[in-house]
């Protein structure tokens, strides 16, 4: 961990812990209120909790050119960043790619590679519709792994973080509390409900919040088509290609027009916000993450439209590709922060709970 | 830019915007003229947090009702009786219809902040503070169409007769002049002029530091009194609270307060206690020790507790300065240290028995034998390490103002100026003579700025 970030993270929040004008706007600051001196973990689990609505930026009386400079958005970025870099297993890619947009252009490219080269000699055991072009056990050998590997590598950056920040024994109650405020996105809406501060300066809006509802859900659509999917294989018999009236087309469908849809706006979100509000040296690649998850979706769609056309093998051999480095960038880039934040939140639960 | 306005506004905090939102939505063209560069925009109004509100039934964020007798003893009793009860009526009566106003407008507001629970009846918090206020306004504002201009120095407001003919100002350095129809005056008072601060408390005021804004620097007040316009308040005196001594000059805030006071001695360069620390709960007694430290030497004092008292208060800014022994702290204090062990230890003699102690209420636990005495919350300070901070005098505001009758009009010896208000902390003087109770400052600006937008707006049309 940084220690000037630290440093001056600690110096904001002892401003903020003698003002606590912005209480009411998120889980922060009646977290920081709670105490008078900050440890580093406590610091880290603001910046895990910050949902860097931004609101207590544009109403600070002490943002620059003040000499007290607050930017606590800005300083809770990057610590959230720094930490992400620090919890995660292995470090070293996380070190690599969560700032670096070019690297996860990269990984995205060799992912294509691969399946294109994987389709050419792995190629057809004589399958239908996608199998036709890499067979299903081609497609479990390469997948499977690469989607276990992430949730382990997740599972112990969680745990070191639990660790970290002092977590006790989680209650029902905490989950729960912590699903529901990431289910809303309560964080996002800025305590009187009118959304965060994004990309118009203090203009209240939801575009944010709203653009992050359809990337999540849809993210969570498309997880459950391939889940249904893969239970339908497995369980049923029951091989792809679907029809259309089937739960992986509907599921898969409907959250990669969401998906698509939301990555998009949340670009163009981003592309309109300061990004001296944020964490400035991962905006590259938080954007490139955004772009990649945009175009798992966006092909996964071309593949649905096109599927019976010539296109349909290079369309296949490009969404396996990315939808490959998704998977294997998750840890490692800022896929990862869902995992923290809901660690956060519950954390957040947790102490609720023993300080009241 | 166009050339006619009918409504001029000076200045650019709580009593300007409510004022240009009010004449914007009653037809007028209107014009702001804020001396501040945008990032510092809104004045002394950007560091508040709440105001104070009469209400006959819970009203978004208060609870249970603050009516209007009591909300204007509260005020009688800050004021010692120099209050204008016609004005201050008007104001406490309106306050309950600003809520909704306010909210209509774009103010959210919050539950009181953790450490005001005290004023959770009587007054209504921002969400993220004035400049969360003054952010929500100037978005209305403009969307009604309010033309704001920033680095607008108004210098000088030509009176011939009963009319303002003439509004002067630099504007990037460059002089302008406009001839609006209906001017108001909404600029604050001038304590960020230490000269003339200087010129009417003496040459220690120097050593004050302003909580608010630099650029209240009472130029257009200056102006008008010149050309005889009414004004009203003691012109030597201001609001002045004890905060950190090492705040910055201007602009330092509500967190350079320190609320430690009750639980320590203070002392001054010489260290030697010269005021009875615990004579009162700390919101009654903050502002009197303004004074109090102005009257030190070097305007400075320095606050001394030790390890048991220090979780007892709201922290503050800067941390305390921190040493091991009391001789240690001193010297880094910058105080004698053999002086300031000597008092200490005659305080802690004169200290009897403290198991009544009680941090929040007058206790009864006090000196016996001392002089000046510690009436309440007197312990010995004897548990390392011992903690330290600077004091120095913090001026709030002013009272020196323009006089206005309950339309919010200026006026002269003949009578009153025809186009010609006045709202906010430049007014403020025709309601309170003298103290000061929390939340007020807003409520005056909100009702008068919508009255002399109102009238203004009404005038020109
Ligand atoms: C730290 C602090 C905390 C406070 N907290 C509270 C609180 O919680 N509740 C409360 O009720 N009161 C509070 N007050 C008092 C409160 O700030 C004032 O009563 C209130 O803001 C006055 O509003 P106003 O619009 O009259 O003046 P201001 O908000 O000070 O606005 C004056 C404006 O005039 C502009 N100006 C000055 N000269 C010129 C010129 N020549 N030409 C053009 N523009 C000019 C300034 O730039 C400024 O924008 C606090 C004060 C301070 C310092
Ligand atoms: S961000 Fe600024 S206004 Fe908000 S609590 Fe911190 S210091 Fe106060
Ligand atoms: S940016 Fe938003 S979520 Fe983060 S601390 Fe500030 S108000 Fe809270």
């Amino acid at each position: 961990m940084q220690a000037e970030l630290l440093k001056e993270a600690r110096r904001q929040a002892e401003i903020c812990n003698a003002c606590r004008y912005c209480e009411g706007y998120c889980s922060v600051f009646p977290a920081l209120h709670r105490l008078r001196a900050f440890s580093d973990a406590d610091l880290m689990q603001f910046a895990n909790l910050c949902h860097n609505c931004r609101g207590c930026f544009y109403a600070c009386q002490y943002t620059a050119p003040h000499e007290f400079d607050l930017n606590l958005p800005g300083i809770l970025a990057d610590l959230r960043q720094d930490s992400w870099e620090e919890f995660a297993w292995p470090q070293a890619p996380a070190k690599a790619f969560q700032r670096n947009g070019v690297l996860i252009a990269l990984v995205t490219v060799l992912g294509f590679a691969l399946l294109f080269v994987a389709a050419r000699f792995l190629g057809p055991a004589g399958g239908e519709g996608f199998y036709a072009v890499l067979s299903h056990t081609a497609m479990v050998a390469i997948f499977a792994p690469a989607f276990l590997f992430p949730l382990l590598s997740l599972g112990v950056s969680i745990r070191r973080y639990w660790g970290e920040t002092g977590g006790g024994s989680v209650a029902f109650s905490d989950l729960k509390g912590a699903l529901v405020s990431a289910a809303k996105m309560k964080n996002l809406a800025a305590g009187h409900g009118e959304g965060c501060n994004f990309e118009d300066e203090d203009r209240f809006s939801h575009a944010r919040r709203h653009a992050h509802h359809l990337v999540m859900y849809g993210f969570l659509l498309c997880f459950a088509a391939t889940t249904s999917g893969t239970v339908m294989h497995y369980a049923f018999g029951l091989h792809a290609p679907y029809p259309l009236w089937s739960l992986p087309k509907l599921l898969g469908v409907t959250g990669g027009l969401m998906l698509t849809a939301g990555a998009f706006w949340m670009v163009r979100l981003k592309l309109r916000s300061a990004r001296e509000l944020g964490s400035a040296t991962a905006w590259g690649g938080e954007m490139a993450f955004v772009v990649l998850l945009g175009f798992v979706a966006g092909s996964g769609l071309a593949l649905y439209l096109f599927g019976q056309t010539v296109a349909m093998p290079t369309l296949l051999a490009l969404h396996l590709g990315a939808v490959l480095a998704f998977f294997l960038l998750t840890p490692f880039t800022k896929m990862a922060h869902g995992f923290y934040r809901m660690a956060a939140l519950v954390r957040e639960e947790n102490s609720k709970r023993s300080s009241s | 830019m166009i050339s006619q306005y009918d409504v001029a506004i000076i200045g650019g905090g709580n009593a300007a915007l409510c004022a240009a939102m009010t004449a914007a939505e009653a037809g007028a063209r209107v014009l702001i003229l804020e001396a501040a560069p945008k990032p510092y925009r809104g004045g002394n109004s950007r560091h508040t947090r709440n105001f104070r509100c009469m209400h006959s039934k819970p009203a978004g964020p208060l609870v249970e009702t603050y009516c209007e007798d009591e909300y204007f003893a509260d005020l009688m009793k800050v004021t010692g009786g120099k209050t204008d009860e016609h004005l201050a009526r008007l104001a406490i009566r309106r306050s309950e219809e600003c809520l909704p106003w306010m909210q209509a407008h774009g103010v959210h507001f919050q539950p009181s902040l953790s450490g005001t629970l005290s004023l959770a009846r009587t007054n209504a918090f921002f969400m993220g503070g004035g400049k969360g206020l003054v952010n929500a306004y100037y978005r209305t504002a403009e969307r009604l169409g309010v033309e704001v201009l920033y680095e607008a120095v108004v210098t000088h407001l030509e009176l011939e007769e009963s009319l303002i003919t003439r509004v002067d100002y630099t504007h990037g350095g460059a002089p302008n002049a406009i001839s609006p129809k209906s001017v108001i005056v909404a600029s604050g008072g001038f304590q960020a002029d230490i000269d003339w601060l200087a010129r009417a408390w003496g040459e220690q005021a120097r050593n004050f530091l302003i909580r608010g804004t630099p650029y209240n620097r009472g130029v257009v007040l200056a102006d008008l009194l010149d050309q005889g316009v009414e004004s009203v308040g003691d012109p030597t005196q201001c609001h002045a609270v004890a905060i950190d001594g090492r705040a910055p000059k201007f602009d330092g805030g509500i967190v350079t307060r320190l609320d430690c006071v009750p639980f320590s001695i203070v002392v001054n360069k010489h260290a030697e206690r010269f005021y009875d620390e615990g004579e009162d709960v700390w919101p009654k007694r903050y502002a009197i020790w303004g004074r109090l430290v102005a009257a030190q030497p070097d305007q400075v004092g320095y606050v001394i507790i030790d390890a048991k008292s220090l979780n007892l208060f709201m922290p503050s800014v800067f941390p305390p300065i921190k040493a091991d022994t009391l001789e240690e702290l001193a010297e880094k204090l910058g105080l004698p240290p053999d002086r300031l062990q000597a008092t200490v230890a005659e305080f802690n003699a004169a200290c009897g028995d403290t198991s009544p102690f009680h941090p929040t209420e007058l206790d009864g636990v006090a000196t016996a034998g001392l002089t000046p005495s510690k009436s309440n919350w007197a312990r010995p300070i004897t548990e390392p390490p011992f903690y330290g901070y600077s004091l120095r005098t913090g001026v709030t505001f002013t009272y020196l103002g323009l006089k206005v009758d309950e339309n919010a009009q200026c006026s002269t010896r003949n009578g009153p100026i025809r186009n010609l208000w006045a709202a906010g902390e430049t007014m403020a003087g025709s309601i309170l003579g003298q103290g000061y109770l929390a939340g007020f400052g807003m409520t005056i600006g909100t009702v008068f700025g919508r009255i002399a937008g109102r009238e203004a707006a009404a005038h020109a049309s």
